[in-house]
C-alpha cells in the first residue's frame, strides 16, 4: 500500500511527532517493569535511596538467592503449576465439547437454542461472591486443587470462539465423513480438531496466562496459606509488612537485603513464565481475537 | 468431474432433511459443561435468597431454606448506608473514567500506529504495548506499588525535573481514583488496538486509490476512509463498554488501595469482599453484590440488545 501514499512536508512533520508519542507510548508500557527489574538486582541501599533508574546499581542477585531458598516460595510454584495444567486440560476439553454441538445449525440440532440460552444467561447474570464461595464450600472443594480448577472450568466467551471456528469448516467434510459411517464424536475428534489447531492453540495460551495469573480465587477458597498458589502468595506477600512475619534468623538476612528488593524480585519471578509464553501468545492472538469477533 | 465426495454429498442433498444424524452424542458433549454450570453457577444464583434472610451459617447447607427471612431489610440498610453510597459514587466515576479513556485512546494509538511504514518498528512498538495486557493486576501492582513509592522513580523524576517533594502518590485520596483510570488505561491500551488494527487491515484497498486519484491527502484518507472503515467496530466496542458502567476493576483496587484512600477509592466490589468475608456478613454481603449484579444484568442486556441493532452484532 505504501506506493499509494501522497507525501507532504506536513506529513513528514506528522511522522515525527508520531514516532515520539508511540515511542513514550511504548515507554510508559515498558519502563516501569525495568525499573522493577534493576531494583530487584540492586543493591538494598542504593535501592531505597531512589536513585536506581533503569541500570543496576552495585549489581548484587541476593534478592532473588533469597526469593529461591524460600521454601513456600517453591510450594506455591507448584500449586500454580498444578492449577496451570489441570485447569488448562480440563478446560480445553470442555469447551471443545461444548463448542461442536453449539456450532451445529438449528435444523441439525434442534435443541440449540435451548442450550445456546444457559449459556448466554451465564453471561448476564451470576450469583456473586458469597453465594459462588457457599457453593464451592459445600461441595468440598476449599483447601483443595479442584477449587482453583472446577469452578471456573467452563468459559463461554472461549466456547464461542471455538464454534465460530468450527462454523468456518467446510460443511461439505462433514457430510463426507458421515456418509462413510463417521458418527459425531469421529468427526469432531478425526476431522474437527485436527483442522482448529490454531484456535486450539489460542485458546490453550490464553487459558494457561489466566490459570497463572489468577490469584482471587486462591486468597477465597484457600484456608491454608501453603495451599496459596504463587500469585495469591505473592498477593499476601505484597500487601503485608514483609518483617512481621519472618523468624528472628530470617529477618537478619532481610535487614541486609531491604524488602524493597525482595518484594522487586518477587514480583520479577512471578512475571517471568508470562514473558516466556508471550511470544507464541502474540503470534497466535490477533488471529484469534478477529475470529472471534467476525461471525462465521 | 465429481469427486467421490461430492457425488454422496449431492446424494445427501437430493435426499433433505430424511437423514439426520442421531444427536444423542451432541447432547453427551454437552454434558460436563452443563453440570458444571449447574452446580458453580447456576445454583449460586439460586443462592442469592440470603440475602433476603438473616442468614445462619450454623444450619449448615439448611440455611439456605430454614434461615429467618427479612424481606429487604438488607437492602434498607444498604441504601442508608454512607459506605454504600460512597462506594457506588466511586464505583461509577473511576469506571466511566476508564470507560472513556479506554475507549479513546486505543483508536488514536491504532490510527497511529497505521502510519508506521518501517514494519519491524510497527511490531516492536506493539509487542511492547501489548505485554502489560498479560501480567496479572498482583505484579502490575507490585510494580505501581515501587513505581509510585515514596523511594520511589516518579518521585525521584519529578524531584529532579520540577524540584517537587516526594508524594505519596496512592495514599493520596484526591488523586487515587484518577491514577486508577490512568493507570488501568496503560496496562489495558495497548490490547485495545488488537481489535481496531484489525479492523483496518480490512479496509478493502482500493478505497485508498479511488481516494487518491481524488487527491486525498494522508490526513484527508483517514478521515474518510480509515475512520469510517473503523466504525463498525468503534460503534461495537463503545456500545459494549456499556456492561462495565459498574465495573471499576476490583483487581486493580483491591491491590492498590488503602484505609486513607477509602474516600474516593472504595469500590463496590471491595466493600462486598469486604463485608461479606472480612467481617463475615454474608447475607447483607450478598445483598449489596445482588444490587450491583442486578444493575448489570440490565445494562449488560441493553448492551447487547444495542449492538444487535446498531451493529447486527451475535454473541452466538
Amino acid at each position: 500500500m505504501k506506493k499509494y501514499y501522497i507525501y507532504g512536508s506536513s506529513y513528514r512533520i506528522f511522522t515525527v511527532f508520531n514516532y515520539i508519542i508511540l515511542f513514550l507510548a511504548a515507554a510508559v508500557c515498558i519502563l516501569p517493569l525495568v525499573n522493577v527489574f534493576s531494583i530487584s538486582l540492586s543493591s538494598p541501599s542504593r535501592a531505597v535511596s531512589g536513585e536506581v533508574w533503569l541500570w543496576p546499581k552495585d549489581f548484587t542477585t541476593e534478592a532473588y538467592k533469597w526469593v529461591l531458598r524460600s521454601s513456600d516460595f517453591w510450594k506455591a510454584m507448584i500449586v500454580s503449576v498444578k492449577r496451570v495444567v489441570l485447569g488448562t486440560s480440563i478446560s480445553m476439553i470442555i469447551t471443545i465439547l461444548c463448542a461442536y454441538p453449539l456450532s451445529k445449525k438449528k435444523e441439525i440440532f434442534r435443541v440449540r437454542t435451548l442450550y445456546v440460552w444457559i449459556f448466554f444467561i451465564t453471561m448476564l447474570f451470576s450469583g456473586g461472591l458469597v453465594p459462588t464461595f457457599l457453593i464451592v464450600y459445600y461441595t468440598g472443594l476449599i483447601d483443595t486443587i479442584w477449587a482453583l480448577v472446577i469452578p471456573g472450568a467452563v468459559n463461554t466467551w472461549n466456547i464461542i470462539l471455538m464454534l465460530n471456528f468450527f462454523r468456518r469448516l467446510p460443511e461439505e467434510l462433514e457430510e463426507a465423513a458421515f456418509l462413510d459411517g463417521a458418527g459425531h464424536w469421529q468427526i469432531l475428534f478425526r476431522i474437527f480438531v485436527p483442522l482448529s489447531k490454531p484456535a486450539i492453540a489460542t485458546i490453550a495460551l490464553f487459558t494457561i496466562v489466566n490459570h497463572w495469573n489468577a490469584w482471587f480465587d486462591g486468597m477465597l477458597y484457600m484456608r491454608k496459606s501453603f495451599n496459596y498458589p504463587l500469585q495469591t502468595y505473592l498477593q499476601s506477600l505484597l500487601t503485608i509488612d514483609i518483617s512481621r512475619y519472618l523468624t528472628a534468623e530470617q529477618q537478619n538476612i532481610v535487614a541486609k537485603l531491604s524488602p524493597k528488593t525482595i518484594r522487586s524480585a518477587q514480583v520479577f519471578i512471578a512475571a517471568v513464565p508470562v514473558l516466556c509464553v508471550y511470544p507464541f501468545l502474540q503470534k497466535y492472538f490477533t488471529s484469534g481475537l478477529v475470529l472471534g469477533s467476525v461471525k462465521g | 468431474m465429481l469427486k467421490t465426495a461430492d457425488v454422496k454429498t449431492e446424494a445427501l442433498r437430493r435426499k433433505g432433511n430424511n437423514i439426520r444424524m442421531s444427536t444423542r452424542s451432541l447432547h453427551l458433549m454437552l454434558l460436563p459443561g452443563l453440570i458444571i454450570l449447574l452446580i458453580y453457577n447456576y445454583l449460586p444464583m439460586g443462592g442469592i435468597v440470603i440475602a433476603f434472610q438473616n442468614y445462619n451459617i450454623g444450619l449448615g447447607i439448611k440455611a439456605f431454606w430454614q434461615s429467618e427471612w427479612v424481606g429487604f431489610s438488607h437492602f434498607q440498610r444498604l441504601f442508608s448506608s454512607p459506605d454504600f453510597t460512597r462506594a457506588l459514587t466511586n464505583t461509577l466515576f473511576i469506571a466511566c473514567g476508564k470507560i472513556v479513556l479506554g475507549f479513546f485512546v486505543p483508536i488514536i494509538i491504532s490510527l497511529l500506529l497505521n502510519e508506521v511504514q518501517v514494519k519491524w518498528l510497527k511490531r516492536s512498538i506493539q509487542t511492547t504495548i501489548y505485554l502489560p495486557h498479560f501480567l496479572s493486576w498482583v505484579i502490575m501492582a507490585g510494580v505501581l506499588r515501587e513505581v509510585f513509592a515514596m523511594d520511589g522513580v516518579v518521585n525521584s523524576l519529578g524531584h529532579i525535573l520540577f524540584r517537587a517533594e516526594p508524594n505519596f502518590w496512592l495514599g493520596d485520596k484526591k488523586l487515587f481514583p484518577w491514577l486508577m483510570i490512568v493507570t488501568d488505561t496503560l496496562k489495558e491500551f495497548g490490547f485495545g488496538t488488537v481489535i481496531y488494527l484489525a479492523a483496518i487491515t480490512g479496509i478493502d484497498p482500493t478505497l485508498y486509490e479511488a481516494a487518491i486519484v481524488d487527491g486525498a491527502s494522508r490526513f484527508k484518507q483517514t478521515i474518510h476512509v480509515t475512520i469510517p472503515g473503523m466504525m463498525p467496530i468503534i460503534v461495537l466496542s463503545m456500545v459494549l463498554s456499556l456492561g462495565n458502567v459498574l465495573n471499576a476493576g476490583f483487581e486493580q483496587i483491591f491491590n492498590l488501595y488503602s484505609v486513607p484512600v477509602y474516600e474516593t477509592g472504595d469500590i463496590i466490589d471491595t466493600l462486598v469482599y469486604r463485608i461479606s468475608m472480612q467481617s463475615g456478613q454474608y447475607d447483607f454481603g450478598t445483598a449489596v453484590g445482588l444490587f450491583k449484579s442486578f444493575i448489570s444484568m440490565l445494562l449488560i442486556s441493553l448492551s447487547y440488545w444495542l449492538a444487535y441493532k446498531l451493529a447486527d452484532y451475535e454473541i452466538f
